[in-house]
């Protein structure tokens, strides 16, 4: 009974909210910077503060932010900028679809609070952690997803402040904090690979960097993500014994 | 202190283009049980999305042709060493953003 109650106490800090926030803390940086980055082009783009809250809040995408107060800079039509943010978030399906099968077992509506507030960087937190042989529970993904998006909110509102003084905030290297928390994430999840396996999923990221190569030449660099990904994800079913 | 309305709508419209595709498999996943080659594919999407999108911070596309992005690859180097040798994802973004700016302070003059 005491090793019971024990073993569940355990397992219950590791799934808290309050863990779920202590394990966002690593990636606030990277939110923090890339927010602030975001944050500085929309007011550089004319994009109020207040709309720079709001959108910070309500779309909840970096890379999305800084299409949007682009082509609303150069007053692109509405329909085009909705239609674009939409291309560069439907890779948004494939992190999900990944993530959703660890979360049936919860509630319709506890599935839909933490689908919306998904990041990248959530997602990499999450599947790390299960990676690593970790558990997820739906209050941890909240404590997770909630602390994120404040902080996202929060370091968008004070780039688009400082915005007025700053205007090239590509020059300190912030926009920079994305790409190396995705190679941090990569790197995280291959060496927690077992051995046996290395090799082939070291197969599947070269065929993901070869492919993208071409697929970049054809399609957007958002859907090149999307293609190469569906073909090398079926590449490593069919070669994986 | 303001907002104007045109922008407005299309924050609301961009707010449900980007909410769809985070939520759907959610919802869908929530009541189907997965085949279980299907959930394998499934487990392999992590390593491949972040191969691409670093990948796709490392290609430029121009009219004519798609190249590497020079100050990328530079600065990429030293962060995959600090991923690699601290296994820290603090520390890899800290050293992303300094090799960064040193790479665009040396090269844009």
């Amino acid at each position: 009974m005491s090793i019971a109650s024990e073993l569940s106490g355990t397992k219950h800090d590791s799934l808290s909210f309050l863990q779920g926030v202590k394990d966002c803390i690593p990636t606030l940086l990277g939110y923090v910077c890339v927010g602030f980055a975001a944050g500085i082009v929309g007011a550089s783009s004319g994009v109020s503060t207040m709309e720079i809250a709001l959108m910070s809040a309500l779309v909840y995408a970096g890379a999305s932010q800084f299409i949007m107060c682009s082509m609303l800079a150069v007053a692109s039509p509405p329909s085009v900028i909705i239609l674009t943010t939409f291309i560069v978030n439907a890779r948004h399906l494939l992190l999900s679809a990944s993530l959703a099968p660890y979360f049936s077992k919860y509630s319709l509506w506890k599935n839909i609070g933490i689908g919306v507030l998904l990041t990248d960087e959530s997602f990499g937190v999450a599947s790390d952690k299960l990676a690593k042989g970790g558990q997820v529970s739906d209050r941890w993904m909240n404590g997770l997803n909630i602390t994120a998006y404040l902080a996202w909110i929060a370091s968008c509102v004070a780039g688009g402040i400082l915005g007025n003084w700053i205007s090239r905030p590509e020059v300190f290297g912030l926009d920079f904090a994305l790409p190396a928390m995705f190679l941090a994430l990569l790197i995280s999840q291959l060496q927690s690979v077992h051995t046996s396996k290395l090799k082939h999923r070291l197969l599947l990221v070269l065929c993901m960097a070869v492919l993208m190569y071409p697929l970049s030449w054809w399609v957007p660099s958002h859907i090149a993500v999307i293609v190469a990904t569906m073909i090398t994800a079926t590449i490593g079913v069919l070669t994986d014994k | 202190m303001n907002i104007n309305p045109h922008v407005l709508y299309i924050i609301i419209g961009a707010m449900i283009v980007t909410a769809i595709p985070r939520i759907i498999p959610f919802v869908v996943l929530q009541r189907l049980a997965l085949p279980k080659p299907v959930l394998q594919w499934l487990s392999y999407i992590p390593i491949c999305i972040f191969t691409a999108l670093v990948m796709e911070n490392l290609l430029v596309r121009t009219e004519t042709s798609v190249t590497f992005n020079g100050q990328v690859l530079m600065a990429v180097f030293p962060t995959l060493v600090t991923a690699l040798w601290s296994k820290n994802l603090l520390a890899t973004v800290v050293v992303g953003i300094v090799s960064m700016a040193v790479v665009r302070l040396l090269w844009m003059g």
